[in-house]
């Protein structure tokens, strides 16, 4: 009982980092660039939501909704204003550039907000569900979580599929010239992809705060490399993967914290990554990258 | 009328196009030929605002395409179909169509459009729900056009369109170009395969390292000493 009562919890942890790399395999599906800085638009998303809530006393859903638009309203100026000048330059220049667009989100919130942390009050209300007579209970915040993410794949998966502007999206994912010449304006999808990837590491950030509360301007950091790490794991690009990645990436570190060691959990998490890379270097999903002859 | 002039187009310090000038009248099929590397293909990607030109202009009716951004050049009635098709593998034969009238609005005329180009290669509409990725090589082609064609263009580009394919579909494909340009499309064709460019072509030029050598009527190069000696084999 004890296994799956982890199991849970792993993937609810797990659900909150596959919103996240949702939005790094994104970006890099559509803009080919890793966005380094996507941790610290989610902590930026998180002090909107903590103030919202604390300071304005707005309900839960207005929060949430306010942190998503902040997000989203960020993440498309960042792209504006320090990725699209450099659309031409070499993928190093543009790694460096989000290295530094994150150093400054988290410099910024240390000097709006300073270093202290504050405490977040969760948004889900405690308590839980008891299974099995009481053998298994579950948090109503687990619950909430594991839903969320399924939600939020659910809609983003519907989004791309169905709608123009997904198809659109899948179009300059494969190919930026030939979408140009079917009219796609590539600047704009761009722009929506980092607007949908930071509206819901918004969500993320909230669900995420409200199981660990410590609220800091470094609070992006670890999160934003696992789920980089998810996405890399699930095939960077593929959003069934990112899911798949973030979701498995939860239940490894949270089992290796029961029964290995909570100290060695992280690198028990990233040697897995290296075995999977080693065997399968797309990733789970990943599609092999064809060379055009 | 598409007009080019003076057309100068670089890549870092290379010049690939060092000032070309030609036109395409209404109706018209006008070839470009000449060997890999002659700056066809960077003509093409230039008209269609692909890559910006340093110098020179292209006027398509009155519109400056080079003031324009690329994305809104389809909507003025210039379509191409690229050298190497570039279909988008990972979606099906009608999604690739749909996103070639992406830039339309005419929902009615778009789903006639989607008939004609169904008529006109039947194969696709065997094929509608099949991913354009697992389609063969004369069948991507044949999308490629369709999905030009699904941008309902008064022009339309083919670049190198029977690269790759048996002579069968070569005949086939050029068939269609001659359909096309039947219907009252005009028609900018850059090919390798000379022969039968300059064979349907009513005017057509020669593009040698960025420079046009020869220019004349289809009959007059294929008739001409030089271009037989360098590009028909002869």
């Amino acid at each position: 009982m004890a296994f799956l009562s982890y199991l849970i919890n792993g993937l609810s942890l797990g659900s909150v980092y596959a919103i996240i790399a949702l939005g790094y395999t994104m970006v890099y599906g559509i803009a080919k660039m890793l966005n380094f800085a996507h941790g610290d638009i989610m902590m930026v998303g998180a002090y909107v939501a903590f103030f919202a809530l604390n300071s304005f006393g707005l309900p839960v859903i207005p929060s949430v909704l306010l942190a998503m638009l902040a997000c989203t309203v960020l993440g498309v100026v960042i792209e504006r204003l320090a990725y699209r000048p450099l659309r031409q330059a070499p993928s190093l220049a543009v790694l460096i550039t989000a290295i530094g667009v994150s150093y400054f989100l988290q410099n910024g919130a240390q000097l709006l907000w300073s270093s202290s942390t504050k405490v977040f009050p969760s948004v889900v209300p405690a308590g839980s569900v008891q299974l099995f007579g009481g053998q298994l209970s579950i948090s109503y915040l687990t619950i909430v979580t594991i839903l969320i993410c399924i939600a939020v794949m659910i809609c983003l998966t519907l989004f791309i599929n169905r709608t123009r502007t997904g198809k659109a999206m899948r179009a300059c994912a494969e190919d930026k010239g030939a979408a140009v010449l079917m009219g796609i304006n590539v600047d704009r999808i761009i722009s929506i992809t980092f607007a949908i990837g930071s509206g819901i590491a918004a969500i993320a950030a909230v669900l995420l705060c409200s199981t660990y509360p410590s609220l800091s301007p470094t609070l992006g950091s670890m999160p934003g490399i696992k789920a980089f790490t998810a996405a890399v794991f699930g095939g960077i690009g593929s959003i069934p993967g990112a899911f798949l990645g973030g979701l498995l990436l939860g239940v490894i570190e949270i089992l290796s914290k029961a029964y290995i060691s909570t100290q060695l959990s992280d690198a028990i998490v990233f040697a897995v990554l290296i075995i999977v890379l080693l065997i399968k270097p797309t990733g789970l999903l990943g599609r092999k990258i064809s060379e055009k002859v | 009328m598409l007009k080019v002039e003076n057309l100068v187009v670089r890549y870092g310090m290379i010049e690939a196009i060092k000032g070309i000038s030609f036109e395409v009248n209404d109706g018209e099929i006008v070839t470009l030929i000449g060997a890999n590397g002659a700056g066809k293909t960077t003509t093409m990607h230039a008209i269609s605002g692909l890559i910006k030109p340093v110098s020179g202009s292209i006027w398509l009716n009155d519109t400056e395409l080079t003031k324009i951004p690329g994305h809104k050049i389809v909507s003025m009635g210039l379509a191409q179909v690229p050298e190497g098709r570039r279909v988008f593998a990972q979606q099906t034969v009608e999604e690739n169509l749909t996103l070639g009238a992406y830039a339309r609005k005419d929902k009615e005329k778009i789903k006639a459009d989607m008939d004609y180009v169904y008529d006109l290669f039947p194969r696709l509409k065997e094929r509608h729900a099949q991913l354009a990725g697992t389609l063969s090589g004369g069948e991507q082609q044949m999308l490629a056009m369709g999905r030009a064609l699904m941008a309902d263009p008064n022009i339309i580009l083919l670049d190198e369109p029977s690269m790759g394919l048996s002579p069968l579909l070569v005949s086939e494909i050029f068939a269609i170009i001659e359909e096309i340009n039947n219907k009252g499309k005009t028609v900018l064709l850059v090919e390798q395969n000379a022969k039968r460019a300059l064979a349907i072509a009513d005017h057509a030029y020669v593009l040698e390292t960025g420079r046009i050598t020869l220019e004349g009527t289809g009959e007059q190069l294929a008739s001409d000493e030089r271009v037989q000696k360098a590009y028909l084999g002869g």
